[in-house]
């Protein structure tokens, strides 16, 4: 099989890969958008722009990822089901393929109750089990989802999370073999902390073969401050952040170069576990320290 | 039943400047159940709402009057003597109710007492929850009985999301995860299994989105002549 994206590419080739975020801005330039480009080209194999995350209105992730395709850098666009029908999620996949968008994440979404428009209405005609089956049947049939035949399929190569750090527990795994069933090529998982937690996660997924199935990139959120890890653990949905990790922010000198230590050794120990294909790294409003980051765990140069 | 819960007392007070005559009705169905708009509950409105004029000298002329069910007509039909001189309804049905008034007195002006809220049921006494989303195509034989279209919040087929955490919803820690409740009804019939295969995406043409519906039972269906032998009687 063909690559479809450079960060299929890498993937197939065996090499660990490394994925980063980027936050499009609250802004109608993307000037913040170009000088992350600079700041991180070289050091991922391509970088998530995310789709109104916490459901804020930002930049559209899909005119962030035009911009970094003009910067040089390989895009993932996000896509959530909160904001967008079936008609607008294959019109909006029509358009990113055509400017250049290859990886495309397909997630639900933060409910919109967490963002600052909490009166706004939500979609969800779709959830993104479903999103999966329309892109995949439009990159393999070459049709819309009503059947219609595209002049053009898009070439895709399709993302979706997983969160072993929610419940029920033993379901997350199923929930993840149905999204591989549903089309996803490579998953991006919540942020880890709870290591104990998703080596068992790891060990169901492995028992059911999903590893060899999908490539899994482990998600990892550097952490600026105790402060950050307890807002993370207890207000963040999904989250799973030990007292331990707390701690050791809490009592760190420099708790930002505690952050980094940290995330660096996660990264090293999450690069021993078989079935982890690579780490998806989101390093919030901290996009900068990302080439540190994967210096210092000797991925990149 | 239909859930439905009163309006504040301000705001049903500003809906009413300006009429005198006010027939305040009631229906004896579901939201006297969920106690917004029974026998009792309009008693209560009423002296509030002659407190309310007496004190801001509104003059508002106030009676009360109960339906058996005022989305049918043929109940509605009574209170026509009641009507007479009145020039507004606060009505404390359903939004059904409210329009089958409106419908049938155009001129007099209805007013909603409620807002009608979800179709739900009484969980224990005081608490009313919302449990059906009337998509039009129930799928509650793939979910163990509960419905995810209208008790999860993102009304996933496929769930539950990565925001759902020790049984809870990730939009509020008062509401339980439709998902999990999910799992575990479908765990206790030995039909885990259901969850194995991806749900496509639904139809949602028999839901509201395919525009307003109307159910048709042929049977029922009075012919002209039959309507004209009934006198003329809708
Ligand atoms: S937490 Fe559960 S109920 Fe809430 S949106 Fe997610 S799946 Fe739906």
């Amino acid at each position: 099989m063909s690559a479809r994206s450079g960060l299929e590419r890498t993937l197939l080739g065996g090499k660990f890969a490394v994925t980063a975020e980027i936050g499009p801005p609250k802004s109608a330039s993307a000037e913040s958008v170009r000088r992350h480009a600079h700041e991180m080209k070289g050091s991922a194999d391509a970088f998530n722009l995310t789709d109104n995350q916490t459901a804020m209105s930002r930049m559209s992730s899909i005119a962030c990822a035009a911009v970094l395709i003009q910067e040089g850098l390989e895009p993932v666009v996000q896509m959530t089901c909160r904001d967008r029908n079936r008609i607008a999620m294959q019109s909006d996949i029509l358009g990113a393929s055509a400017l250049g968008v290859r990886n495309v994440l397909c997630i639900s979404g933060d409910h919109q109750t967490f963002g600052n428009m909490k009166e706004a209405k939500n979609v969800y005609d779709v959830d993104s089990v479903q999103e999966l089956m329309i892109l995949r049947k439009m990159r393999d049939e070459g049709r819309l989802w009503s059947g219609d035949e595209l002049e053009t399929a898009p070439e895709l190569f399709l993302g979706a999370a997983a969160n072993p750090f929610a419940d029920p527990f033993e379901f997350r795994v199923t929930r993840l073999a149905k999204k591989v069933k549903a089309g996803a090529d490579f998953i991006q998982t919540q942020s880890i902390y709870d290591m104990d937690r998703f080596e068992r996660w790891m060990a169901l997924v492995r028992a059911r073969g999903l590893h060899e199935k999908v490539h899994i990139l482990a998600g990892v959120m550097p952490l600026k401050s105790h402060k950050v890890a307890l807002y993370m653990k207890n207000k963040v949905a999904g989250m799973m952040v030990p007292d331990t990790v707390v701690e050791r922010l809490k009592s760190a000198k420099d708790a930002k170069e505690e952050g980094i230590r940290l995330c660096v050794e996660q990264i090293e120990h999450l690069r021993t576990i078989e079935g982890v294909k690579g780490v998806h790294i989101m390093a919030m409003a901290w996009e900068e320290k990302v080439p540190e980051i994967v210096k210092r765990a000797g991925l990149r140069p | 039943m239909i859930i439905g819960e009163q309006k504040r007392l301000e705001e049903i007070s500003g809906m009413l400047d300006g009429h005198r005559g006010i027939l305040i009705a009631g229906c004896r169905s579901c939201v006297a159940i969920c106690l917004a708009g029974g026998e009792k509950e309009v008693a209560v409105m009423a002296e509030s709402l002659r407190l309310i004029s007496s004190l801001r000298g509104k003059g508002w002329e106030i009676e009360e009057a109960m339906v058996e069910r005022q989305c049918e007509k043929e109940w509605v039909a009574e209170l026509r003597p009641r009507i007479e001189g009145k020039d507004c309804v606060l009505s404390l049905a359903c939004g059904v109710g409210a329009q089958t008034v409106q419908a049938m007195y155009p001129r007099v002006r209805v007013l909603p007492g409620l807002n009608t809220s979800n179709m739900g049921a009484p969980e224990e006494s005081g608490i009313f929850v919302e449990k059906c989303g009337g998509c039009g195509d129930c799928v509650l034989h793939l979910t163990g009985g509960i419905c995810p279209i209208a008790r999860c919040a993102k009304s996933l087929l496929n769930g539950p999301c990565g925001g759902s955490q020790g049984g809870k919803c990730e939009v509020s820690p008062d509401t339980p995860c439709a998902w999990e409740e999910i799992y575990h009804s479908l765990e206790s019939l030995g039909r885990l299994d259901l969850l194995e295969e991806p749900i496509p995406p639904k139809s949602w043409l028999p839901a509201r989105d395919g525009g307003p519906r109307r159910i048709v039972r042929k049977e029922a269906v009075l012919t002209e002549e039959q309507k004209r032998l009934k006198g003329g009687k809708a």
